[in-house]
């Protein structure tokens, strides 16, 4: 297939993956609000400090974290590169350069995702309805994913979408765990209490894993919390399912068997799997949580960049710009 | 909504006659729409642009800040033609391509027609589309004019006539197939009980159309629409039917000429491609043929074309027959190929490069329309009686300075369709653009894009000029001999009580609104 239609495809899978999971992120707060009202207003800062943007924020914002100006920054600011909203805008510009490899059922859900929330960022619906409005914009992301699915021939072009998808995915799951971690820093004295436990409910819940992580573990403990969000090998979001799943769709593409290697993409990110394989999360406390997940999000990057040299590189069209994270 | 008020002014109306009475062939549509509860029109018609914006069949507007994206405006009354006219309007067509493509043909290769002085020589040595490069050049199977999209008009007298040749890259054809998709959820009784004559066909046969021109010793072509890209205002064109063919929809950068061959550039290195349907302009498909600096075509194609390994529709040189004053030479052109009079007319024309014509025009200019040779989407012309003093002042001098560029026309009343204004009807002006594909033979879309001004008196119907578009219906009944007419034998209602129901899912809000 083209080079350019296949970075199309790759990267429209990648902004509407990486746009359901802000939306994810921000209910983890939404969620902790429901068990703390009363904690609500102090934790926004935490969430934005975990997409690296906070500098991004306070030269709009000041230093007003309120839930009103995190909404807004984080879903629907038009001039903020990572909200939900650009990166919507991407997918679609990404969809719309593409729209005769994909299925017409999957160009009309992302045009009207990207429409419907254009509208509604003129409104005040989603600081009045958040749980909805964040609710809507998941639910939209998987009518997304499961049209590419059921919709979409499995071939090359799709092997390229689900591998952009899967990259984003377990990079996001990554940030969704960050977040934990930035709130825990204001005040380490209360790990191990029930608001502790809590937090990390919440953190399952954004994650949509809450239910399979009990089915596992049962009682709610945060060393076994993150073994389940990295290293599970059932649980469709983990990080370590989404990276195996991304390994065999790279070799789909390039037709040669898992665990030999024809190009840098199926090298980086088959030893990143290798890692996850024969790797526990005893050593990934030892070595720090955050600087693990840290580093991580460095080798996803990379793999990344091989993919992009590997397949992609005769071609740089604008609606390609968003290589960054 | 009714029809009671509505006044066909005297203008030919396509779906009304001189007495106010439905046409024939318009009878069961304009009962429907009287059927229906009070607001249910403008309800569907709210639908139907909501169908439309979600389906993407988008233009950009220019000049504006992102997201200002604009369905063109639509119209869900159709507008109906019967079949005997249509069939008049079809040998018409097949005709003037027919006889077109021998003058093209001619024109790069012997110029019989010059040499007996029936089309002056200069005239074509003068044509701004006229391409040197194309200078003894062989398409396959020598058609240079694979697909062309004619306007055509009709007159109060009821007659439909030529108002331009489009053999370049005309566009629209999409709008005509996606109104349709959306028309038929609109009225889908009305639709199916008129007997309209499908238009879905037309992406198989452009299919067809260029498998046609592949060599022969290729199985299985590998064919691609070549675009401008995502920013062009028909790009939604091109991917439309680079995905109804299922081909490659391809950019001047996908592209590559290497050792004599054009191929693609694609994940697993390049590839051979065969058949190129390229909506660029001749200008930009070459920067070392023709225009240097342009950056959306592929360098070096021309030789490969030109050697025959690889194949484009339509060929490049096809403008020469765009031209407006060429234009006035078809009826001549039709009988000097092919013996026969014109069945579709000309409107007539003046040609501003002979001496009387040009005085009379300038005489005239109040009542004349004037139009520049070489453009087209409503730019470059002047509708005398609406103009002011100063723009027929500054035509007059144009004219007078490069009178090889203008000619002029009588001002045609063109007929009229009752449309929605407001909360009534109001009849507005319309054109009607037919497609035709040049294959095996030549293949004419039953229907075509009408086109609509929406402006109250307006005769420009190009969506730049604010025009908007409607579904254009061939039925397949007569209006002879159906003077009186009983309505054809409904179908037993329960098979088709289903398609009664409004359209599923039509809200006009969305879950945010």
């Amino acid at each position: 297939m083209l080079s350019r239609v296949a970075s199309s495809v790759y990267w429209m899978t990648r902004y509407i993956e990486r746009a359901e999971n802000i939306a994810r992120f921000i209910t983890v707060n939404l969620n902790l609000t429901l068990d703390f009202p009363a904690e609500a207003t102090r934790q926004w800062q935490p969430i934005v400090m975990a997409t690296g943007d906070h500098l991004l924020f306070e030269k709009k914002y000041g230093n007003d974290y309120s839930a009103k100006n995190v909404i807004h920054f984080l879903a629907l600011d038009p001039a903020y590169g990572n909200s939900i909203l650009s990166s919507l805008r991407a997918a679609r510009e990404n969809a719309r350069s593409v729209r005769e490899i994909i299925s017409s059922e999957m160009w009309e859900q992302v045009n009207r995702y990207y429409l419907e929330l254009k509208d509604a960022s003129t409104t005040d619906y989603a600081s009045r309805n958040p749980h909805k409005f964040f609710k809507i914009i998941t639910m939209r992301g998987h009518m997304f994913t499961g049209l590419l699915y059921s919709t979409m021939s499995h071939g090359e072009a799709f092997q390229f979408a689900l591998t952009g998808l899967l990259l984003e995915r377990a990079d996001k799951t990554s940030r969704i765990l960050d977040v934990k971690y930035f709130m825990l820093l204001p005040r380490a004295g209360e790990v191990n209490t029930p608001y502790d436990s809590i937090q990390w409910a919440a953190v399952l819940k954004s994650a949509s894993a809450l239910e399979m992580y009990r089915k596992r573990f049962h009682r709610i403990i945060p060393k076994q919390v993150c073994d389940f969000l990295i290293f599970d090998s059932e649980f469709p979001r983990s990080i370590r399912y989404c990276l195996k799943k991304g390994e065999l769709a790279l070799h789909k593409i390039s037709g040669t068997p898992v665990g030999t290697v024809s190009n840098p993409a199926e090298r980086s990110l088959g030893r990143l799997c290798a890692d996850l394989d024969y790797s526990d999360i005893d050593e990934t406390i030892d070595m720090g949580m955050h600087e693990y997940l840290d580093d991580l999000q460095t080798k996803v990057n990379t793999v990344g960049g091989h993919i992009h040299n590997a397949f992609f590189k005769v071609i740089t069209s604008p609606a390609n710009g968003g290589t960054s994270q | 909504m009714k029809f009671s008020n509505y006044d066909t002014e005297g203008f030919y109306d396509e779906l009304f006659d001189e007495n106010n009475l439905p046409r024939p062939g318009a009878e069961l549509l304009i009962d429907k729409i009287e059927s229906l509860p009070a607001n249910d029109l403008m309800h569907k018609q709210r639908s139907a642009e909501t169908a439309l914006l979600q389906l993407g069949n988008t233009f950009a507007v220019y000049g504006s800040e992102e997201g200002t994206e604009k369905i063109l405006p639509f119209d869900v009354i159709p507008r109906i033609i019967d079949n005997k006219d249509w069939r008049e309007i079809e040998l018409g067509l097949q005709q003037r391509i027919y006889a077109m493509n021998k003058f093209i043909d001619d024109i790069y290769h012997d110029r019989k027609i010059l040499k007996d002085k029936v089309v002056p020589e200069d005239l074509i040595m003068t044509c701004a589309a006229y391409r040197k490069q194309c200078e003894g050049l062989n398409p396959p199977k020598s058609i240079w004019c694979h697909v062309t999209g004619t306007d055509l008009i009709r007159d109060k007298d009821g007659r439909f006539y030529v108002l331009e040749d489009n053999m370049r890259c005309p566009s629209g054809v999409s709008y005509v197939l996606e109104n349709r998709q959306v028309l038929k959820r609109t009225f889908p009784q009305v639709f199916a009980d008129s007997g309209v004559r499908p238009v879905d066909e037309y992406p198989n046969n452009l299919l067809a159309t260029l498998e046609n021109l592949a060599p022969e010793s290729i199985a299985e072509p590998k064919i691609g629409v070549l675009t401008p890209g995502m920013y062009n205002s028909a790009y939604f064109e091109h991917s439309f039917l680079a995905q109804q063919m299922g081909v490659e929809l391809v950019e001047g950068q996908d592209l590559v000429v290497s050792d004599g061959f054009v191929y693609m550039r694609t994940t697993k290195g390049l590839q051979r491609i065969d058949v190129i349907y390229r909506r660029l302009d001749d200008d930009f498909m070459d920067p070392k043929a023709f225009r240097a600096d342009s950056m959306l075509g592929v360098p070096g194609i021309m030789d490969v074309y030109r050697s025959g390994r690889v194949a484009m529709a339509n060929a490049p040189g096809t403008g020469i027959a765009d031209d407006k004053a060429v234009y006035a030479y078809v009826p001549k052109i039709i009988k000097y190929y092919m013996d026969e009079d014109a069945i579709l007319p000309n409107v007539p024309t003046f040609i501003c490069r002979e001496d009387k014509a040009r005085a009379h025009v300038l005489e005239n200019l109040d009542k004349l329309v004037v139009k520049a040779a070489n453009e087209s989407g409503g730019y470059g012309m002047m509708i005398g009686p609406h103009a002011s003093k100063e723009e027929r002042e500054k035509f007059a001098q144009l004219i007078q300075e490069n009178p090889r560029n203008y000619i002029a026309q009588p001002t045609i009343s063109l007929s009229r369709v009752p449309t929605i204004v407001d909360d009534h009807f109001e009849g507005r002006h319309v054109d009607l653009r037919p497609y035709i594909l040049y294959g095996e033979e030549i293949y004419v879309m039953p229907g075509g894009l009408t086109r609509v001004a929406l402006k109250k008196g307006s005769l420009v119907v190009n969506s730049s000029q604010g025009g908007g578009t409607k579904d254009t219906w061939v039925t397949d009944r007569d209006s002879e001999g159906d003077d009186n007419p009983s309505p054809s034998p409904l179908p037993p209602v329960d098979s088709q009580s289903q398609s009664q129901t409004s359209i599923p899912g039509d809200t006009t809000g969305g879950p945010y609104a």
